[in-house]
Parts: structure tokens; sequence; C-alpha cells
């Protein structure tokens, strides 16, 4: 067996993966009830069936069906972006506005193709004096400005 | 006279100051981010949505349709000067609109593209206007089992008019649907899919997926291609159409605004599927075909009226049923519900302002872009040469502001970052996300439906087939993918995507 669409391939596995896992976790975890009083399993149970059914027609026809393969992942950018919004979440209490901002714009911006700091600290100002005015002052959103450690 | 009546009580609303700034607002930022290419409106309202908070109903959702009406003028203004979408929905105005700027006819066709679209504006306003009372007079009949059949022909047809393939589409909406589910059951009180995150008993705000799967996905996947910009500033000479543009153009215009009207209406339709059945249908008709693609004025006027037309009746069944016909209508009925109002077809008589409203300032926001998409050109025409360097860490600070602001908890990022990376491997695999948002806004509503029509029958499941009016939803339903299946049309269906997309 030759796989003939590795796109279809991995599509198929993946929809699998998800609906048998929610079918098997609600059987495992919830009650089923009857189908004039369902419990809180039926209709996820029902669901993940039907998504396990159809990722296995996707991923029989990656087998019959002549397809693309799956285009390189653009790792750099995939995860400094995703790095970059986590940290700001998570630094936001710790570090203020100041520092999450800074973490998110220049961990990000290295995600792109040029990265000068030069325009990127100009960007990262810019965006600083933006987000005072508009959220902090404009929409009185309750976020600390600088780190806690500075005691502000 | 009804009309006349409601259509007077919502000029009322729309031409109050504070409106008409929400409505300015929402115009203006639809024109940026439409001219931008790499931002979308679904990203850019969802990204809003957090303020809308603060906001009244009304105001709020004017604004957020601004953003989307205004972003189909603002989407053919970087078609036509660089050959770029700056929205899905102009990407086949990029054919004869490019063409036309590189023969030095950049103004005629900016020019054609806006009046086009506010043309289609006026007229899908009206069409609005007269058609939508009739439809929530019906819907307001609907019982759960209607509800739910309703649901299933909604999310089967979007997934028929998406592009790419039709059983990954459906599994996209049956992946959304289970995710909807996440958070505590209505009925029993249970916490469902959790797995012990206290954040998660609420379930996912859907401004968090719809970021994550639009906004950050999008970044990530523009950042894989280099960014080369040709853009034809000094051509912009002189704007308005000659009589002979005008005399190729007008029925086309016509035709386009008919056509987009009536796909907007459908469930899966709106601004993107009307701008490509507009341009195969002037191709089709026209007597000179071979015209079409070197610069032919029909083909800029069409696909640009048949946009805006269809952007604003996709609001006909979001307005009339609460049924999302896109993604961008599935952030519609989010921000509807933030405000605490449930949608559907009760919202017509109970909240005639909002509705009415909100009809009047699509009329208002269509003049306010003509204004602003003409004598402005020159602005948004700088706006191109802003790198994407410097755009894209500006639109990640903000939809991390709005996600963090949604309850001032880190979590909420790591989830918008972890949907991000989930849509990113969509694209990869060919996966649509759009058809996910829409199963993942109608998840909790289907089981809702499902349930009560089940109680209400018994357990009895053909309940779906016997009532008259929920039977002809899933004839329909089963029509439509059967008929879609049959592999002619299916080819013919996979040209039309491959050709223009």
């Amino acid at each position: 067996m030759r796989i003939k669409s590795p796109r279809d391939f991995w599509a198929g596995l993946m929809f699998i993966g998800f609906g048998l896992f929610f079918a098997i976790w609600a059987t495992a975890h919830y009650q089923m009830g009857t189908a004039v009083r369902m419990g809180p399993a039926y209709f996820p149970v029902l669901l993940g069936g039907l998504l396990g059914v159809l990722g296995l027609i996707i991923f029989a026809g990656a087998f019959t069906m002549e397809g693309t393969p799956v285009p390189a992942f653009a790792l750099r950018p995939l995860i400094l972006i995703s790095v970059g919004c986590v940290l700001y979440g998570y630094l936001m209490k710790p570090l203020g506005l100041v520092g999450a901002t800074a973490a998110l714009v220049f961990v990000s911006a290295a995600g792109g193709h040029e990265f000068k700091w030069k325009e990127v600290t100009i960007v990262y100002v810019v965006l600083m004096i933006f987000s005072w005015a508009v959220f902090v002052k404009g929409l009185t959103l309750p976020f600390p400005m600088w780190p806690e450690a500075l005691g502000y | 006279m009804e009309i006349l009546h409601n259509l007077i009580l919502g000029f009322g609303v729309a031409i109050s100051p504070i409106h008409l700034l929400y409505c300015f607002i929402g115009v203006l930022l639809g024109t940026l981010i439409g001219v931008l290419p790499g931002v979308g409106p679904v990203a850019t309202i969802a990204m809003l949505l957090p303020i809308t908070f603060n906001l009244s109903p009304v105001a709020a959702l004017i604004m957020l349709a601004g953003i989307y009406y205004g972003a189909q003028y603002g989407g053919s203004t970087t078609a036509i000067l660089v050959n770029i979408p700056g929205e899905s929905s102009s990407v086949v105005t990029c054919l004869d609109g490019y063409q036309m700027a590189r023969q030095g006819r950049a103004g005629p066709a900016l020019a054609i593209a806006a009046l086009g679209s506010f043309f289609a504006g006026c007229v899908a306003t009206l069409l609005i206007a007269v058609a939508a009372p009739p439809l929530a007079e019906v819907a307001l009949k609907f019982g759960p089992s209607e509800y739910f059949s309703l649901m299933v022909f909604g999310l089967v047809a979007a997934t028929v008019l998406a592009h790419g393939s039709l059983i990954k589409a459906i599994a996209m909406v049956v992946w959304g649907l289970l995710f909807g589910l996440i958070g505590t059951d209505v009925n029993s009180g249970v916490l469902r899919f959790t797995f012990g995150v206290p954040e998660l008993s609420d379930g996912i705000g859907f401004v968090i997926v719809a970021m994550g799967m639009f906004g950050t996905a999008e970044i990530i996947s523009n950042l894989e291609l280099k960014d080369k910009r040709e853009v034809f500033t000094s051509k912009v000479t002189h704007l308005y159409p000659t009589k002979e543009d005008l005399k190729q153009s007008w029925a086309a215009v016509l035709r386009g605004t008919a056509l987009g009207s009536c796909l907007g209406i459908l469930p899966g339709g709106g601004a993107l599927l009307s701008s490509f059945g507009a341009y195969s249908l002037e191709k089709k008709i026209s007597k000179h075909p071979e015209r079409f693609g070197k610069g032919a004025i029909e083909g800029v006027a069409a696909p640009e009226s048949a946009n805006n037309a269809g952007a604003q009746t996709s609001f006909i069944p979001m307005l009339t049923l609460g049924i999302p016909s896109n993604a961008v209508m599935a952030l519609m009925i989010g921000a509807l519900m933030i405000q605490g109002i449930a949608p559907g077809p009760q919202v017509m008589n109970e909240k005639p302002e909002l509705f009415w409203g909100l009809i009047a300032s699509m009329w208002v926001g269509n003049a306010m872009l003509v204004i602003l998409n003409l004598p402005l050109i020159g602005m948004w025409v700088k706006l191109l040469t802003v790198p994407y360097r410097y755009l894209f860490p500006s639109i990640l600070v903000f939809m991390s502001i709005g996600v963090f602001s949604l309850s001032n908890n880190p979590f909420d990022v790591l989830i918008m970052a972890i949907f991000g990376v989930m849509g990113y491997v969509c694209v990869k695999l060919e996966c649509e996300p759009a058809p996910m948002i829409l199963g993942f806004i109608l998840g909790p509503l289907m089981e809702e439906n499902l349930r009560r029509a089940m109680l209400l029958s018994r357990g009895d499941p053909t309940v779906f087939i016997t009532k008259p009016i929920s039977a002809a939803f899933m004839i329909a339903s089963a029509i439509l993918l059967v008929v879609v299946a049959l592999p002619a049309i299916r080819k013919k269906r996979e040209e039309v995507f491959v050709e223009e997309g």
C-alpha cells in the first residue's frame, strides 16, 4: 500500500484521533442517558463517532486518490509567534504591560524575514504608547504598567 | 408602509451622532484592513469583540458590520493596484483590475469598483429590509426539530459552498461542534472535557478560537511568503470613468448585484462566493470573453458589486434565524451573545431599534465608504508601502491584549496560541478553518434543540422527517450532499474554485 495523498493521510488520522478521543472519553466519564432524556455523553459520542467515520473515509481516500504532499512547516515563525503570545499572557502580571509587550514584539519579530534591532525597537515603542493610550487610559483596562518588582 | 415606518425608525437610530461615529470607525477600520493584505475581517472583528463589551448593542453591531462591508471596498484597492487580493473576496478583481492599472486605467477601475459596490450596497440594504421581516415571521413558528434541521441544512450548505474537499469540510464542522461542547453541560451541570482545568468550565471563548484559527495561524502562513509588492501609485491620475466605461459596466453591476444578493443569503455564501460567481457569469455571457484577464472593466464591476451585495445579504439568515452563514456572521452572533441578546427571529420584534438601526447604518456606511475610498485613495495607497514586518507584531499585540482582557487570564492567550498552531496545521492539510468556527458556535445550540426535539417526540427520531418544515430542510441537505458528491458536479465544483482561487 502506497500513500498517494499524504495530506489526506494525516488529516484522516487527525480526525480519527480526535473523534475516538471525544467518544471514548465521553463514554468513560459521563452518563449516556437515553434518546428521550439524553445524558451529557450522548451528543459527544454521536459526534465523535461521526468524526471518526469521516476521518476513516478521508484516511482510506489517501490510498486511492492521488494528492499533493504536505508542504514543509515554517517552524521558525510557528514557534516564535506562538511562544511570543504565550509569553505576553504569562508575563503580564509579573512584568507589566511594558515587559509583556517587549517580550511579544521582540520574540515574534524574530520570526519574520528580517530582524533589525532599530526597527523593532521603534515598533515596540510606538505600540507601547498606543497600548497605553488606548487600552489603559482610553478603555481603562486594569493592566499593570510596570514590573511588579519595581513596586508600582 | 410598515417598511417605510421601520426604515425611518432605523435611520433615526443610525444618524444619531454616536452611531454615526461607530459606523465611521467601523468602515474606516474595514477599509484599512481591506487594503492591507494578510489582515482579514474575521480576525479584526474577533480582535474588537472584547472591546464591544463596553458599547451598546446597536453601536457594537453597527461598528462590526461596517468592518465587514468596509473590507470589501478596501480589498479592491489592493487588488487593482498591487495585484494582491487585500481580501479573499477580491481575488478575482486582481485578474482584470490589475491589468487595467497596468494600462494606466487604475483610476476608472477603482471608481467603478467603488460605485458598483455602493449601488450593490443600496440594493442589498433594501433587500434586507423587505425580505427579513417575513422570514423572521416564519422562523418564529419553528420548534426544536425545525431548528435542528435548519442548523443541519445551514452547516451542510456551508460546507458544500466552501472551497476545498467536501468531506474534510464536513469533518471540520463536526470537529467544531465537538469543541463547542467543552464546558458545563447546561442540562446536567456536568463538566465536559474540561480535564480538571477550571478555566474550561465555561467553555472555550469563541473569540479566542477565532483569533487563533484566523489570526495567529494566518500570520504564520503569511510569514512563509516573501513580501514583494509593486504599487502603481503614479498611475492613479484621472479617477472618473469615461462614458464608454460606464456603458460597458452598468449591466455587469446590475448582474453582479443580483447574483451577489442571492448567493449572500445562502448558508456558506457571502462575499467570497459572490465575487467568484459574478466573475464566471460575466465571462460566460460576454460577447468577447477573450477580453477578460486583459483589463475588461466588467471583470472589475461585476465581482466588486457582487461581493458587497453578498457581504450585506449574508446578514439576513443571521438576523432572522440566528444562524450564521459564514465565519463573520458567527462572530456577529457572538457579539449579540456578549450583549446578552439571544440571536433569533425574536430580535426583530423585541429590539426593533437594533435591527432597523443596523440596516439603516449599512446604507449610511456605504455612503461614507464612497467618500473614504474615492477622494482619499492616495492615503490608502501610501498605507500599502508599510512593510508586513511592522504590521504583524502590531496585530499580535492587539490580539493578545484583546484575548487577555477577556478575563485577565493568561490561560486564554495560551489557548489562542494552541488554536493558532492547530489552524496552521489545518491549512497545511488543506482543511478549511471556516466551517469549524460555524460548528463551534452552533454546537451547544444543536445539542439543546436535538435534546428538546427528542424529548417532545418521546425518543422518536423520525420527528425530523415527519414534520413538514423539518423534513424539507433534511431533504434539501440530503439533495445538496448527493448532488455535490456526483462525479460530474464534483469536478465542476473543484474547477470553479481552482480556476479562480
